[in-house]
């Protein structure tokens, strides 16, 4: 037997990528630029993200998703990538965290309350960071406390991305400090409980038009049937959901690199130097057909990691490698592709600068890129019997 | 109202480069050429989607949609493209293009029309491969219909359709009883183009072409599509047109440079000959 190739897309894979690719060149393109000198999402573009499915990729039918496969986020979430990485990123996080953490940790009653709302006009965010706690996740302050049948949140989150267009915030506070990690919980957060808000926006360097917010608990109450998964175990949910997390941003890296070297192939084949199209000199052929190849790779990690996600196979090591490699080409197929755009390429009249900015992300959110290596190396280390 | 979309599969036409001949000339070499569903017949599925709809809930369909093409069996992915986008219904022609011109597939449409017994039949004006413009115009004439050709919008009415033509000069409105065939330009996609019995008057579409829908897509596995021969279609399956030769359009020739007024006017008058 013998085995389709990874970049073999089935009939509807290809479809639905195309039908995503042209719903971002012909929708979103026009609205990219504006959006990050704005540092806003154009809520016109929210509505058409849920008509088309992009939601609830994986959501099955009952509830309102497409029942489609995780391969398909992030197809979705990389042709997105190829335009706009902000608007990537709203999908990525929809579908690879929070519908992805609801499907398998959530209650019936919790999936029937809020997966068809997720799948139709409910953003969602996933909100695990704080102030103190970055890479060291569980040192979270977030306290969550029991009064009688409800859960009272306080504390402060930050870098919750989407939080500016969110309904729906899986938020994670610990129930009893004294046992650490082994007290943080999830809960299911609805914009208009008592006591929730949305803080500050980050004005940041790059993906300008995905929201950044800071979120403030105070004496938020939470129903106690909106504990998500057991109480005591959210570390899990976060350890766990944060993996696919990383294959999502490895394909809006992976397609942010796409759409750099895209845009530059098209200038360079035309603008003309000493008589001839600067993409005919050597110099410059060299430059290009490196960043081909990297983002071949890349594409290659991450359609692996995400197919073997999808068999049921352990992909753990292979997401880590696939974000941290995929966020390193995004970086440099980015700024390549800048360079190559020559002295408009620094300008904004070009999509060449945007690009680089957003890239920088990709090495830093959903685990450092420090983070990835330190996950791939204990993997190593327990396939050797490594100790310590 | 049920409504049959002819399709043809082109070579995309932002590929034209592609488009080889080879030395014999006898044909055009379509090997490695990217397909495409002609846009003016996407247009024309868009169209009949906007028919049987309330653009408000543009998931359910009021009426049927059948979406028809000719070719082998590749061209099925155009067919499951259209029933992505909403068609409930799909028929194949088993067939190659080089055993068809226009005539023989307004021939076989019209048997395919009586047996579907759509209301209306539409399409593109013409394909951008061949640029024939005949199908509408031959099949209208085939079923004794009433025909409306480069449909700018369509509005329904009472078992008619009210179709502005674009034409020099302004925009010639005519109302076609049904069953009727209507191809259509580039404009019927446009926002305010067409609205059905239901659609309120107000309701702007967006530009273009709908995207298929993750979910459509995924139901679109399971909606039926029908081959059909083509000897089941037509007994004659003659052609009227016959291609003698192919040749590439010649090569742009570099231009000049001309040394004053009096040089330029010469040389339109002499070589040029527009003077």
């Amino acid at each position: 037997m013998t085995h389709p190739a990874l970049t073999q897309l089935s009939e509807e894979e290809r479809f639905f990528r195309d039908s995503v690719l042209d719903f971002a060149k012909k929708r979103v393109a026009p609205r990219a630029h504006a959006m990050d000198e704005a540092g806003a999402m154009d809520k016109d573009l929210i509505p058409p993200l849920f008509e088309l499915g992009l939601m609830g990729v994986e959501v099955p039918e009952e509830h309102g998703g497409a029942g489609a496969s995780f391969f398909n986020a992030i197809l979705a979430v990389e042709a997105l990538a190829v335009v706009d990485p902000s608007v990537s990123v709203l999908v990525d996080v929809q579908n690879t965290l929070v519908a992805n953490a609801f499907l398998r940790w959530a209650t019936d009653d919790q999936k029937s309350r809020y997966l068809p709302r997720l799948c139709r006009d409910w953003v969602g965010s996933y909100a695990l960071s704080e102030a103190g706690s970055g890479s060291d996740a569980f040192a979270l302050a977030a306290r969550a406390e029991k009064r009688g049948d409800r859960y009272i949140l306080n504390g402060r989150k930050l870098w919750i991305t989407n939080a500016a267009e969110s309904s729906l915030f899986l938020v994670f506070a610990n129930v009893d400090p004294s046992k650490g990690y082994k007290g943080i919980t999830a809960f299911a957060v609805e914009r208009d409980f008592p006591g929730f808000s949305v803080g500050k926006k980050e004005n940041k360097l790059g993906i300008r038009a995905s929201s950044t917010c800071e979120l403030i608990l105070e004496d938020c109450e939470v129903r106690e049937d909106n504990v998500v998964g057991e109480v005591g175990k959210g570390y899990k949910i976060a350890i766990e959901t944060l993996n696919e997390g990383r294959i999502g941003i490895g394909a809006q890296m992976l397609g942010l690199a796409e759409g750099a070297l895209d845009q530059a192939m098209r200038y360079i084949g035309e603008r003309k130097q000493f008589g001839q199209s600067i993409a005919s000199f050597q110099g410059v052929q060299f430059q290009y057909a490196r960043v081909a190849m990297e983002i071949e790779a890349a594409r290659l990690m991450v359609y692996n990691a995400a197919r073997l996600k999808d068999a049921g196979q352990p992909f753990l090591k292979e997401a880590a490698m696939a974000k941290l490699f995929a966020s390193e080409v995004a970086e440099r197929a980015a700024s390549q592709c800048l360079e190559l755009f020559g002295g408009v390429g620094f300008t904004k009249e070009y999509p060449a600068e945007k690009l680089y900015r957003d890239a920088k992300i990709g090495k830093i959110y959903e685990g450092t890129s420090n983070m990835q290596l330190s996950t791939i190396a204990k993997l190593l280390q327990a396939e050797y019997g490594i100790k310590g | 109202m049920k409504i049959l979309v002819a399709l043809k599969r082109v070579a995309d036409p932002d590929n034209a480069n592609k488009v080889k001949i080879p030395p014999s000339g006898d044909r055009i070499d379509t090997a490695g050429l990217e397909w495409k569903p002609n846009p003016f017949d996407e247009y024309a599925l868009e169209a009949a989607l906007r028919l049987t709809e309330d653009g408000k809930a543009p998931k359910a369909r009021a009426g049927e949609v059948v979406v028809v093409t000719f070719g082998p069996k590749e061209t099925e992915q155009t067919l499951r493209a259209a029933l992505a986008t909403g068609a409930d219904r799909a028929i194949r022609v088993d067939v190659t293009d080089d055993k068809l011109d226009g005539a023989l597939v307004a021939r076989a449409l019209k048997a395919l029309v009586e047996r579907e017994k759509p209301d209306v039949v539409l399409m593109g004006k013409q394909a951008v491969d061949g640029d024939s413009n005949q199908v509408g115009q031959s099949l209208a004439e085939l079923l004794d219909w009433p025909m409306a050709t480069f449909a700018a919008t369509i509005q329904e009415e009472q078992g008619a359709l009210l179709v502005g033509r674009e034409v020099d000069g302004g925009v010639a409105v005519l109302r076609v009883r049904l069953p009727a065939v209507v191809t259509v330009d580039l404009r019927i996609v446009a926002p305010t183009s067409v609205y059905s019995l239901k659609t309120a008057r107000t309701h702007k579409y967006n530009d273009g072409v709908r995207f298929a829908a993750l979910p459509a897509i995924m139901a679109s596995k399971k909606k039926p599509l029908a081959e059909v021969k083509l000897a089941d279609l037509t007994a004659d399956s003659g052609l009227k047109v016959q291609y003698h030769g192919f040749e590439p359009p010649p090569a742009r020739k570099a231009g000049i440079k001309v040394k004053d007024v009096a040089d330029l006017v010469a040389r339109l008058k002499n070589e040029a000959k527009v003077l």
